[in-house]
C-alpha cells in the first residue's frame, strides 16, 4: 500500500485549518458557508473509510513523525478497530453537525466563531482518539476540554453558561491531571511512552504493586470526562450551550473520551478484581441515577442529557462486567448511542428552533407540521428503545447475552440493566413523541418543517441506525468485530442478528419494553414522585462543587493576606531573618565554626587609617538624625570597603563597589525625596531593639560565613583552569572580564536581562505612584506605615 | 538643584565622564574595566547631569528613552551570541577578526560587541530608575 502517513497526517489537521477559514467563510457567504466547512471533515471521514478493508482484516495501522527522538517523544498515530470507529463517528457526525449548525446559529452574529469552535474540537477529538504517545494523547484530551469550556460559554453574557462552562473545565481539567499522573504510573511501570506498545505488555501492570494507584488515577481522568457519578453533575448543567454542542460533544463524542480510554486500556488493565468492581458499580449507579433523573425532566434537552449520562453509566459497567459478550455489547451500544442520541439531541433543537420552545408540557401535535422531524426522531427512538431492526437492538440483546447468568452478581447488573433500559426507553419516546403526537398546542412561534441543513442530520443518523440493524452483517464485519477485538486484546467475532431468536435476552427484552410502555403510560406520576424523592434528598453535588469553590476563594483569600500582606517592612524583616537563620544556624548544628584569626603582626599606617574610615562611617550612620546624613554615612563605610578591595588586588571589584556605592547613595537619596518620608526615624525603642538584633546577626554570620571560607583548604582549579586559558584562547588579559564576557557569557547574558527587566519593574512602579499620588493622611505617615 | 557651582562644573564633568566610561569599556578586555563599570560610570554622569539641569535637559540630552538604550543593548549582546550559529560553533563562542586601519591591527570581536551591548544594558536601566526618580511634577 503507498504511503499514507502524509494524507492521514493531513486528515488529522483539516479541522483546524477548516477552523481557521470558518469566520471568514461565514463572514463572505453567510449560513451557506457551512456547506464548504463541512467539506473538512467530509474529507477526513472519506480518507478513514479507506482504512476500513485492512482494519477489518485484522491489520493495526501505525504512523508518525519523530518530535524530539532524544526524549523519546513522537507525534505518531495508532488506528485499530476502536480508534478507527471513533474517527469515523467523529468526522461523520461532525460533517453532519456543521451543517447542523449552518442551519442552527442561522443570523447569529458570532456564527463564524462558533463553527470554529465546533471544527478545532473535531481537531482535538480526532487527534485523542488516534493519539499514539501518551503524551499528545494528553495533550488533546485538555484541548478537548478547553474546547468544550469555550463551547459552553459560547453565550457568555449569561451568567449561568459561564457558571457552566466553568464548571465542565474545572471537573474535566482535574480529571485530566489526574490522567496525566496516571499515565505517568503507566509509563513508569512498563517503560513504554506509547499506546501501540502498551497492548503488548502482557500482565506486568496487572502484578504491579502500583496498579491499584495507577487504575484510580485514570479512572479519576475518566469518570470525570465521561460524567460518572458522582462527577455527573457537569455534564446536564453542559446544555447551556447550543444544541450542536450538545448533540456532539456532550452525546457523540466528547464524554465518551472516558469510555474509549477504559476500553483502550482494558486489554492491559482489565480482569482484575478492582476493574470488574468499580467500573460496574460506578457505572451502575450512574445508569440508574441518571434514567430516574431524566425522566423528572420536562425539558427536552435536559432529558436527553440525563439519559446520556446513564447510557455512559451502562457503557462504563459493560466494560468493567468482564463476562463473555460484554465487550460487544459495550461496543455496539456505543455505536447505537452515537447515532441515536446525536438525531434525538438535533430533533431537540429543530423542535426548539421551529417552535420556539423545548418544555414537553407546552409542545403537541407537531407531527403534520414538521414530518421529516418526526420521522428522524421517531426512527432514532426506535433504536434507542431498542426494537427489532435497529442496531440498538443488536446492542441490547448483546448486553442481556453478557449479563444474563445465574450468579448473584449477574442478576443484580441484570436488574439494573433492565431498570435503566426501560426508563431510557421511557425518555426516549417521550422525546421522538410528546410534541408531534395529540392535539396541537399553541407554540411560541409558528412552527413548520426546519431546513435541509438541520433536518439532514437527524435523517442520515437515525437512517444509519436502521440500516446498521438490517446489515448486521456488514456491520459487524467492519465496525463491532475489528472494535471488539481491539477492546478485547484478542480476536472477538461479533455475530448478533437482528432477527428475533427465542432465548433468555429476547425474553429480558419482551420485559424491559413491556417496564418501559407501563412507566410510558404513568409518566406523570413517575414525573412528580421523581421530583419529591428529589426535594426529600436535598443538595446534590452540583450544589457541593458551588461550595468547594467558594471554599477554596475564601482559603486563597485568607493564605494571601498572610504570605503576603503588602508592607514592605514585613517582606524585609522576614527576608533578613531567614538571612541569619541561614547563616548561623548550620554552623550551630554542626559544629563548624571558624577558628578565631590571629592578630597580624605588623599592620601599616595606610591600613589602620581604613579601618578608621570604616568606623567613622558606622560611627556616622548610627548617631545619624536623619535619613538623608545616614544615606551618606552608609556610603563612606562602602567606600572604605572598595578601597580594601583594591588594596589586596581586586581591582574590577573595587571599581565597581566604587561606583555601586555612588548610585546607591544618589538613588536612595532620590527614592527618599520622591516618596515623601519623614527625614526622621520614627521607630519606637523596641522595635529598634529588635531591628537592630537582626541586622548584628546577619552581619555577624556573614563575618563567620567568610572566615570559615578562607580557612577551608581551597580548591584552585577554575583559578588555575581560567588563568592559563585567558589569553590562549580568549585572547584576554582581564581574567574576570574575559570570564563574563566570554568563558560565562550566556550567564551574563542572563543577567543583564534581569538587570533591564528590573528596570523596567521599578520604572513601573514609580509611574504608578505618579499617577495616584497617595491620598492625604497617607501621604505624611511615617515610613513604617508606607509601601511602595 | 540650583547652585551656580553644580550648574558650572556639571557639563564638563558629564562629558568627562562619559568619554572615560567608553574608554573603561573598551579597555576592559586586558585591564580593570569593562561594560558593566562603564555603564555605572555613565549612567552616574547622567544622573549627575540631570541633578543639576533637571530631567528633561538629560532626555533631550540622550534624545532616546533610557529603556529603549537598554532593550538596544540587551538585542545587540543577544545577537553577538549569535553571529556563531554562521560559524557552525556552539551560542556565545568568541569569534575574532583582524583587520588593519592604516597600517594599525584592531582586533575586534563579537565578545566586544557583547560588552558594548552590556554597556547600553547598564546605562540605559539605571539611568531610566534614576530619572524617574528624579522627575518632579514641578520640573
Amino acid at each position: 500500500m503507498a504511503d499514507q502517513a502524509p494524507l492521514t497526517l493531513l486528515c488529522l489537521f483539516l479541522p483546524f485549518l477548516a477552523a481557521l477559514l470558518a469566520p471568514a467563510a461565514v463572514r463572505r457567504f453567510g449560513h451557506g458557508g457551512s456547506w464548504a466547512l463541512a467539506a473538512a471533515p467530509f474529507l477526513s471521514f472519506l480518507h478513514f473509510l479507506t482504512f476500513l478493508p485492512q482494519i477489518s482484516a485484522g491489520e493495526v495501522v501505525t504512523g508518525g513523525y519523530a518530535w524530539v527522538p532524544s526524549l523519546n517523544l513522537s507525534f505518531s498515530w495508532f488506528l485499530d478497530g476502536l480508534s478507527l470507529t471513533f474517527a469515523l463517528l467523529i468526522t461523520g457526525i461532525g460533517t453532519l453537525i456543521v451543517l447542523y449548525s449552518g442551519g442552527y446559529m442561522k443570523g447569529h452574529p458570532q456564527q463564524g466563531r462558533f463553527i470554529c469552535f465546533i471544527l478545532l474540537f473535531m481537531g482535538a477529538m480526532l487527534g485523542l482518539v488516534v493519539s499514539d504517545s501518551f503524551l499528545m494523547l494528553f495533550v488533546y484530551w485538555e484541548l478537548t476540554s478547553i474546547t468544550s469550556f469555550l463551547l459552553i460559554g459560547f453565550d457568555h453574557e449569561r451568567e449561568a453558561a459561564r457558571r457552566s462552562a466553568l464548571q465542565a473545565l474545572v471537573v474535566t481539567g482535574l480529571g485530566g491531571l489526574s490522567l496525566l499522573a496516571g499515565l505517568i504510573f503507566l509509563w513508569n511501570m512498563t517503560g513504554v511512552t506509547q499506546l501501540s506498545l502498551l497492548v503488548h505488555v502482557d500482565d506486568t501492570l496487572r502484578q504491579s504493586p502500583f496498579y491499584l494507584a495507577a487504575l484510580l488515577l485514570l479512572l479519576g481522568g475518566a469518570f470525570t470526562k465521561s460524567a460518572q457519578f458522582p462527577f455527573h453533575f457537569w455534564l446536564p448543567n453542559a446544555m447551556e450551550a447550543p444544541t450542536p454542542v450538545s448533540a456532539y460533544l456532550h452525546s457523540a463524542t466528547m464524554v465518551k473520551a472516558g469510555v474509549y480510554l477504559l476500553m483502550r486500556l482494558s486489554p492491559v488493565m482489565g480482569g482484575t478484581a478492582a476493574w470488574e468492581i468499580l467500573l460496574p458499580f460506578f457505572g451502575g449507579v450512574t445508569l440508574i441515577a441518571g434514567t430516574l433523573l431524566a425522566i423528572r425532566q420536562t425539558d427536552l434537552k435536559l432529558m436527553l442529557a440525563y439519559t446520556t449520562m446513564a447510557s455512559l453509566g451502562l457503557l462504563v459497567m459493560l466494560t468493567g462486567f468482564g463476562a463473555p459478550h460484554a465487550v460487544e455489547a459495550a461496543v455496539l451500544y456505543l455505536v447505537a448511542h452515537s447515532l441515536f442520541k446525536g438525531a434525538l439531541f438535533m430533533v431537540a433543537g429543530l423542535v426548539d428552533h421551529e417552535a420556539g420552545t423545548r418544555d414537553l408540557t407546552k409542545l403537541g401535535g407537531l407531527r403534520r407540521l414538521m414530518p421529516i422531524t418526526f420521522a428522524a426522531a421517531l426512527l432514532a427512538a426506535l433504536s434507542m428503545g431498542g426494537l427489532p431492526l435497529f442496531i440498538g437492538f443488536l446492542a441490547k440483546e448483546e448486553i442481556y447475552y453478557a449479563l444474563a447468568h445465574g450468579d448473584l452478581r449477574s442478576i443484580v447488573f441484570t436488574l439494573v440493566a433492565i431498570v435503566g433500559n426501560g426508563l431510557m426507553f421511557v425518555a426516549g419516546f417521550a422525546v421522538a413523541l410528546k410534541p408531534f403526537l395529540g392535539p396541537h398546542v399553541e407554540t411560541p412561534k409558528h412552527a413548520h418543517e426546519g431546513p435541509v441543513l438541520m433536518w439532514l442530520g437527524p435523517a442520515v443518523l437515525a437512517g444509519l441506525g436502521l440500516l446498521g440493524g438490517i446489515l448486521s452483517a456488514v456491520t459487524h464485519h467492519f465496525i463491532s468485530t475489528p472494535m471488539a477485538s481491539a477492546v478485547a486484546g484478542e480476536p472477538t467475532l461479533v455475530e448478533i442478528s437482528t432477527i428475533p431468536h427465542l432465548g433468555m435476552p429476547l425474553l429480558l427484552s419482551v420485559v424491559t419494553v413491556a417496564f418501559g410502555v407501563i412507566v410510558y403510560l404513568q409518566l406523570e406520576r413517575a414525573r412528580d414522585m421523581m421530583i419529591r424523592v428529589l426535594a426529600a434528598i436535598g443538595s446534590g453535588p452540583d450544589r457541593g462543587f458551588d461550595h468547594v469553590v467558594s471554599g477554596l476563594v475564601r482559603f486563597s483569600v485568607a493564605a494571601t493576606r498572610i504570605v503576603q500582606p503588602g508592607r514592605l517592612e514585613i517582606y524585609i524583616t522576614v527576608t533578613f531573618i531567614l538571612l541569619a537563620l541561614t547563616l548561623l544556624v548550620p554552623p550551630f548544628v554542626y559544629g563548624e565554626w571558624p577558628a578565631m584569626p590571629t592578630w597580624p603582626d605588623e599592620v601599616l599606617f595606610h591600613e589602620w587609617a581604613i579601618f578608621l574610615l570604616a568606623l567613622i562611617g558606622l560611627g556616622a550612620l548610627l548617631r545619624a538624625n536623619d535619613r538623608l546624613t545616614a544615606i551618606v554615612s552608609l556610603g563612606i563605610q562602602g567606600f572604605a570597603v572598595a578601597v580594601i578591595f583594591l588594596l589586596f588586588g581586586a581591582a574590577d571589584l573595587s571599581f565597581t563597589q566604587f561606583m555601586v556605592e555612588t548610585l546607591s547613595v544618589v538613588i536612595l537619596a532620590l527614592v527618599m525625596t520622591r516618596l515623601r518620608l519623614s527625614p526622621r526615624d520614627h521607630r519606637p525603642p523596641r522595635q529598634f531593639g529588635f531591628d537592630a538584633v537582626i541586622s548584628v546577626a546577619c552581619g555577624l554570620g556573614f563575618t563567620l560565613l567568610l572566615m570559615k571560607a578562607t580557612q577551608l583548604p581551597f580548591n584552585m582549579q577554575l583559578t588555575e583552569f581560567f588563568n592559563a586559558y585567558s589569553k590562549v584562547i580568549a585572547h584576554g588579559a582581564n581574567v574576570v572580564n574575559v570570564i563574563i564576557v566570554d568563558f560565562r557569557g550566556t550567564d551574563t547574558l542572563g543577567e543583564i536581562g534581569v538587570v533591564m527587566i528590573t528596570g523596567l519593574a521599578v520604572l513601573a512602579l514609580i509611574r504608578v505612584r505618579l499617577r495616584n499620588p497617595l491620598p492625604g493622611p497617607r501621604a505624611d505617615a511615617p515610613v513604617e506605615g508606607d509601601r511602595l | 538643584m540650583n547652585t551656580l557651582i553644580l550648574r558650572t562644573v556639571a557639563p564638563p564633568i558629564t562629558a568627562l565622564m562619559l568619554v572615560f566610561s567608553v574608554f573603561v569599556l573598551l579597555r576592559g578586555h586586558n585591564e580593570p574595566g569593562g561594560g558593566f563599570i562603564g555603564g555605572l560610570i555613565a549612567a552616574s554622569a547622567l544622573a549627575i547631569y540631570g541633578i543639576a539641569y533637571g530631567v528633561s535637559a538629560v532626555r533631550r540630552a540622550i534624545r532616546f528613552h533610557p529603556m529603549s538604550i537598554a532593550g538596544f543593548g540587551l538585542l545587540l549582546s543577544t545577537l553577538s551570541g549569535f553571529v556563531s550559529l554562521f560559524a557552525g560553533v556552539p551560542f556565545m563562542t568568541g569569534l575574532w577578526i583582524y583587520p588593519s586601519f592604516f597600517g594599525v591591527e584592531v582586533p575586534l570581536a563579537t565578545v566586544i560587541s557583547f560588552d558594548i551591548g552590556v554597556y547600553f544594558v547598564v546605562v540605559g536601566s539605571i539611568a531610566s530608575i534614576a530619572l524617574a526618580l528624579e522627575e518632579r511634577e514641578t520640573d
